[in-house]
């Protein structure tokens, strides 16, 4: 029987079932579910593929080829920001090139669900010069995995396997395929195939280069790209990723009168591209995120009848779906009933009896002499702090954003200047920064809001639990200007008075307000009441 | 045959249960599904949507195209309205009329039910309550579901063998409890159905 996936879970089983040995990532939407599936699946237990959360997205991609390197098959999985973070790793991964196949999961967030921005991971791909795989299909997703690692070893690269949250999170049938077992253990057949010295990261790159074009002709060999033919000649249309089932769903393959191609795999197969372009008047190019197709083949003189994106035919941002498309080709859009006056929006808020709760408020009473405008949060539920009631935070830019922020507008003369960061976000990214505030003498208050946990994704371990004080420490925090607070409404009093306190102080205080998350708390105890009976 | 349901309510709410249980239920007759859902954000008390789809034929869009579902199923009579434009015009509103409240700016219960009412076809059954009645409270999902079953082209026995897939693992007890919320929703639309 057909076994009932999300795209992301999809995703995992498909390099399970394709011999990987070991996923890397930190937990973010929408890619957090791949990790996630491995951990709890018995099969990736029995073969003791590794599945532990890494603390940021640059060393789950550096384990990753370091795994590679090793020889056998390796994913690293991250949400489209995260690709950021690994990029320095990724980039050069492509020149070192892998030994056991490697793979690059990004989760894209178009329409920003989750998510400060809504990058396209294509960019990064391209920017490195590998292969992408954008499954259109659950199907797609899980085939994909399975087969990437061969593809990746073929030709000596990293893969990229670009997913969107649509498809991450949507569920669907999928059929399995056999087993294949792990690759061995073996080293690099060149034994300097990874040192990037520039002698050898010049012989590298022109290798590199050298395979583009195999790479095209891979993907115009590809099982996931296909020409459909088509009388009408007036369009042509090229569908990437999930868009092709936005497509699909207005023009069903037996009525299309269209040409059209379906990408789920780059570079563009060009041969195909070209014969479209030589029969058709116009092309429409549908692609969910940035307009990266439509821009290759728009150049800059905008004498190509290429549409898309750019030229509002759709919308410049936000993600697709079945009826911008329809609109697109002219259809009329069922609107549906309109939604009544009275309904409001309901935004996302912190739950009752969460600490961050406790902290803000303690914090906007411990501030208020000082005016507004001078705190800097991070990325995780804190984040909700921006909202009313709390009205608490300044910003929220990228992991680790707020010390360093916070030292920089102290800097310039706003101070106090507080940062507001999680436990979690604190081991991705804070603590290098927090190296600059105290070698820097900053005068800022850091607090260290620690739920023990990755709160916003849904609880995964944080690597930060029963480190972070040592960490303070080590990295020079001077013991009296580091306190530890229980936030709960009875201490409030004493929280307000810490915090201002340390408002006062001309140099780097860190206060951490430790308290389980609330969402956690219960989910353990409900364990621990199951273990009892 | 082609079902398209969007199944609403706030995050935490669990609606996920119930599209866990249709999707088995849609597998055991080997029906193709797609279900597209919310995860992340909204997730701490937002509100929170999925598309299912059922079909006996492939089916393309993960998402639902506005004017075509079949149904509206939502946990939260304010939610309901929400999705109104998703609603084909001979579609379904079957909704809780529970109101989940927290927001501080949340309407007047009585001008949601009078919106709701105003709907050609619509279901309002106070779930809460019938399965705190049953004492079977955290059941009210499953009511919701049972009061779906009537205008969904699945036969009664697929959802209640969905039921069995579903909490199979948590024992007998478990599995007739909801059971019994299945029937208690399944009969009070055919009751209530106009």
């Amino acid at each position: 029987m057909q076994k009932l996936l999300l795209g992301a879970e999809a995703v995992a089983q498909g390099a399970i079932d394709g011999g990987m040995s070991g996923v890397y990532a930190y937990p973010g939407t929408p890619s957090t579910e791949i990790t996630e599936y491995i951990q709890g699946s018995p099969i990736a237990r029995e073969r003791k593929i590794h599945s532990m959360w890494s603390a940021n997205e640059k060393t789950a991609m550096e384990a990753a080829l370091g795994m590679s390197y090793a020889g056998k098959r390796s994913m690293a999985c991250m949400k489209h920001v995260g690709m950021n973070v690994a990029a320095d790793c990724f980039m050069n991964a492509s020149i070192t090139g892998v030994n056991g196949g490697m793979l690059v999961v990004a989760a894209d967030d178009p329409s920003m669900h989750s998510s400060q921005n809504e990058q396209d991971s294509r960019f990064y791909a391209k920017f490195a010069m590998i292969p992408v795989l954008e499954p259109s299909s659950q199907q797609e997703c899980y085939d994909m995995t399975y087969n990437g690692f061969d593809l990746s070893e073929k030709y000596n690269v990293p893969v990229m396997v670009r997913i969107t949250t649509r498809i991450a999170h949507s569920r669907a049938g999928i059929n399995q395929l056999a087993m294949k077992a792990e690759n061995e253990m073996s080293l690099p057949k060149n034994p300097t195939q990874f040192v990037l010295l520039p002698a050898i990261a010049r012989k590298n790159y022109k290798k590199l280069l050298a395979i583009q074009e195999d790479l095209v002709k891979a993907s115009e060999e590809s099982p996931w790209n296909k020409y459909f033919e088509g009388a009408d000649k007036s369009k042509g249309i090229i569908a990437c990723g999930i868009a092709y089932n936005y497509f699909r769903e207005n023009f069903p393959e037996e009525t299309c009168p269209y040409p059209v191609i379906k990408v789920s795999q780059y570079p563009l197969p060009r041969k195909m591209i070209n014969k479209l372009a030589a029969e058709v008047d116009e092309i429409i190019v549908l692609e969910d995120g940035y307009p990266i197709v439509e821009e290759l083949l728009k150049g800059y003189l905008e004498k190509e009848a290429v549409r898309g994106r750019l030229d509002g035919t759709l919308p410049r941002d936000g993600e697709l779906n079945p009826g911008l498309v329809a609109a697109a080709f002219g259809f009329k859009v069922e609107a549906g009933l309109a939604i009544p006056e009275l309904v409001v929006g309901r935004p996302p808020a912190m739950c009752t009896g969460c600490s961050h709760i406790d902290v803000y408020t303690a914090l906007n009473v411990a501030i208020e002499k000082y005016g507004k405008g001078r705190v800097f949060a991070d990325i995780g539920c804190y984040t909700l702090g921006a909202l009313p009631p709390y009205n608490a935070i300044n910003s929220c830019v990228d992991m680790g954003a707020s010390i360093t922020m916070a030292k920089g507008a102290a800097d310039s003369g706003l101070v106090p200047a507080v940062a507001v960061i999680g436990d979690s976000t604190f081991t991705h990214s804070g603590m290098t920064g927090l190296i600059d505030a105290v070698l820097g003498k900053a005068p800022i208050t850091i607090i260290i809001s620690d739920n023990e946990s990755t709160s916003m994704t849904g609880g995964q371990d944080s690597s930060a639990v029963g480190l972070i004080e040592n960490i303070c420490l080590a990295v020079g925090v001077e013991p009296e200007h580091l306190h530890v607070l229980l936030p709960l409404k009875k201490n409030h009093d004493e929280m307000v008075e810490i915090i201002s306190r340390e408002l006062a102080y001309d140099g780097v205080s860190v206060i951490i307000p430790r308290r389980e998350c609330i969402q956690k708390a219960v989910r353990r105890k409900k364990t621990e009441a199951k273990l009892k009976k | 045959m082609k079902i398209d349901i969007i199944l609403c309510g706030v995050g935490g709410q669990g609606i996920l249960s119930i599209a866990a249980a249709l999707g088995a239920a849609a597998l055991r007759n080997k029906l193709s599904i797609k279900q597209a859902e919310t995860h992340g954000m909204s997730q701490r008390g937002g509100d929170v949507v999925s598309h299912m789809r059922i079909s006996d034929k492939p089916i393309h869009s993960d998402l639902i195209p506005t004017g075509g579902a079949d149904m509206i199923l939502s946990v939260e009579p304010l939610e309901a309205l929400r999705y109104l434009p998703f609603l084909s015009p001979k579609g379904y509103v079957v909704t809780n009329t529970t109101p989940f409240k927290n927001i501080k700016n949340y309407p007047e219960e009585q001008s949601i039910m009078d919106q709701l009412n105003k709907l050609p076809h619509v279901i309002t059954i106070d779930a809460d309550k019938m399965a705190a009645d049953m004492n079977a409270k955290r059941s009210s999902n499953i009511i919701m579901l049972g009061a779906a079953a009537p205008f969904l082209d699945m036969s009664y026995q697929s959802f209640e063998d969905g039921i069995r897939d579903i909490f199979g693992r948590k024992g007998d007890d478990v599995v007739t409890m909801n059971l019994d919320a299945l029937k208690a929703g399944f009969d009070f639309s055919m009751k209530n159905k106009k």
